[in-house]
């Protein structure tokens, strides 16, 4: 059996900012091709961070971030939705190709085919403040996918918004994992959102990789909320208050 | 509420406004009996713009000329200066400053030296109003352009966008409404630098505008025809800030929180 090369590496990668504090302490991860993993943890384990640096938003420090092949396309979709809000919907979800120099009756095709997929289409001439923030959120996702990207990076896409619409989204956002078959990193603090759309969950404190839990459950049981599914939750809430304890242990001391 | 009527109501409560201030004006000068030539009573002044109507007219539009002249050359000047200066970090640090110190020279005091550079007249009244105008909207656009969201900086770095492109897509539609208040602003400040302007360079005859006009009053002890040139430099500028906030309006209305906010105020 022939394993595909991870499409994306982590080597004991380490960010430390002014005043010695280290965000990222030698991180070593790889992420398969098509993977969905999630990164929990507690606030200011460095999950953010992490993202920013795979999305060549920072530097490490020490260490590096590969890509698997020469160039590997991402893109990220923020915890504020960040759309211009002097543009049409439209004109928002195709910024990248935008600029891209994809040129115009082109870009709005593919934006339009992306806001189409994701529901939006009647919404694609509007202007963002005439949406609420759940669709907001929507049409940020559906412009972090224009570009087709290989990797999706999620920086707690669902934070800002209220649970149904939380709901709407994880849905979104799995629906679009299984038919772009973009390798997905999602940062988050809930951990049933982890199990129920990740495939992977990587529990962080202090910087560091505290654990890194294979999920075993299949897709239809966690549809169902089952057991199984409970009992995931369950053993990753457990692995999260461990990484909690070594944290609050470590600032103790 | 309908549309007309808050409308209505916007337009209702400053006419009001005035209408208490010209009353009491009015009675307060005929119950103490002041002589007209120190304080012109409402009804005076009317007259005097109506018995000069003509003359105060073609004055008002050469005044509005100079200032508008002088507020276009400012906004197109200080809109890209602006631009130029947020744009390099480097000149942001070293000419911001500068222009900061310059603006607090009073026009009144280097328009002797103006008359050394500009022939007397209209192009004098141009520049006088051009440098009043030009500092507001210099300020504005660089604090406009320097104060963009910076996580659309980053979404902006994350596409690659140079910084040509994204002054071009982000940084100069983002301080547009920023821009529109400088420049609302400036439209009232190039009406005084006009006439500051022409008073200076005292072009009068048949061709004198607004400021002339005034002096000219002065010297003839007509109070009531100073008070209506005055009114109508206040119409110049009146009518200049509210092409400009009609424009800003047509601009960011649609999108911008201080639109939204105000028209949900005034409901």
């Amino acid at each position: 059996m022939t394993r595909e090369p991870p499409i994306l590496q982590f080597d004991r990668v380490a960010r430390e900012f002014s005043g010695g504090v280290r965000a990222v302490d030698g991180v070593t991860l790889s992420l398969a091709p098509g993977s969905f993993t999630a990164l929990i943890g507690p606030s200011g384990c460095g999950k953010t961070t992490l993202l920013r640096l795979v999305a060549r938003l920072d530097s490490p420090t020490a260490g590096r971030v590969e890509a698997g092949e020469a160039t590997v396309s991402q893109s990220v979709c923020f915890q504020d939705p960040r759309l211009l809000p002097w543009r049409r919907v439209v004109d928002n979800v195709a910024l990248p190709l935008e600029l891209a120099g994809v040129p115009l009756a082109e870009r709005h095709a593919s934006a339009l085919d992306v806001l189409q997929a994701a529901g939006l289409a009647h919404a694609s001439r509007m202007l963002p403040a005439q949406l609420s923030g759940g669709m907001r959120m929507r049409v940020a996702l559906a412009r972090a996918l224009v570009t087709q990207p290989q990797v999706l990076l999620l920086d707690e896409p669902c934070s800002a918004v209220d649970e149904f619409t939380r709901m709407q989204l994880d849905t979104e956002i799995l629906r679009t994992w299984r038919t772009c078959g973009a390798t997905t990193l999602l940062v988050t603090h809930s951990v049933s959102e982890a199990v129920w759309l990740a495939d992977r969950v990587v529990v962080m404190a202090k910087g560091r990789v505290h654990a890194d839990h294979v999920v075993q459950v299949e897709r239809a049981e966690r549809d169902r909320g089952g057991a199984a599914f409970i009992g995931e939750v369950e053993h990753c809430m457990r692995l999260l208050a461990a990484a909690s304890g070594a944290a609050s242990n470590g600032k103790a001391a | 509420m309908s549309a007309t009527a808050s409308a209505i109501r916007a337009v209702a409560w400053p006419l009001l406004g005035v209408a208490i201030v010209l009353g009491v004006w009015q009675i307060g000068v005929m119950v103490s009996g002041v002589a007209h030539y120190l304080l012109p009573p409402p009804s005076a002044i009317a007259r005097a713009m109506w018995e000069s109507r003509d003359m105060l007219t073609a004055a008002m539009g050469r005044t509005a000329l100079g200032a508008a002249i002088g507020f276009i050359c400012a906004a197109a000047a200080g809109i890209l200066l602006g631009s130029v200066i947020a744009l390099i970090p480097l000149l942001r640090r070293s000419l911001y400053p500068l222009a900061t110190v310059l603006q607090m020279v009073p026009v009144v005091a280097v328009a002797p030296l103006l008359q050394l550079w500009v022939d007397n007249g209209l192009p004098m009244a141009i520049l006088s109003a051009a440098i009043v105008a030009l500092f507001p909207v210099l300020a504005a656009t660089i604090d406009g352009q320097a104060s963009v969201d910076p996580g659309l900086r980053e979404l902006f770095k994350l596409y690659g966008a140079s910084p040509l492109r994204r002054w071009w897509k982000l940084d100069f539609p983002w301080s547009v409404p920023a821009t529109v208040t400088g420049l609302r602003i400036a439209a009232g400040l190039a009406v005084i630098g006009a006439v500051v302007g022409e008073f200076v360079s005292g072009y009068g005859g048949t061709r004198a505008p607004l400021g002339i006009v005034i002096q000219a009053a002065m010297r003839d002890a007509r109070t009531d025809l100073v008070f209506a040139a005055v009114a109508l430099t206040t119409v110049v500028g009146f009518a200049l800030f509210g092409a400009i906030s009609f424009v800003g309006w047509l601009l960011v209305s649609r999108w911008h929180a201080s639109a939204v906010n105000e028209s949900e105020d005034q409901r």
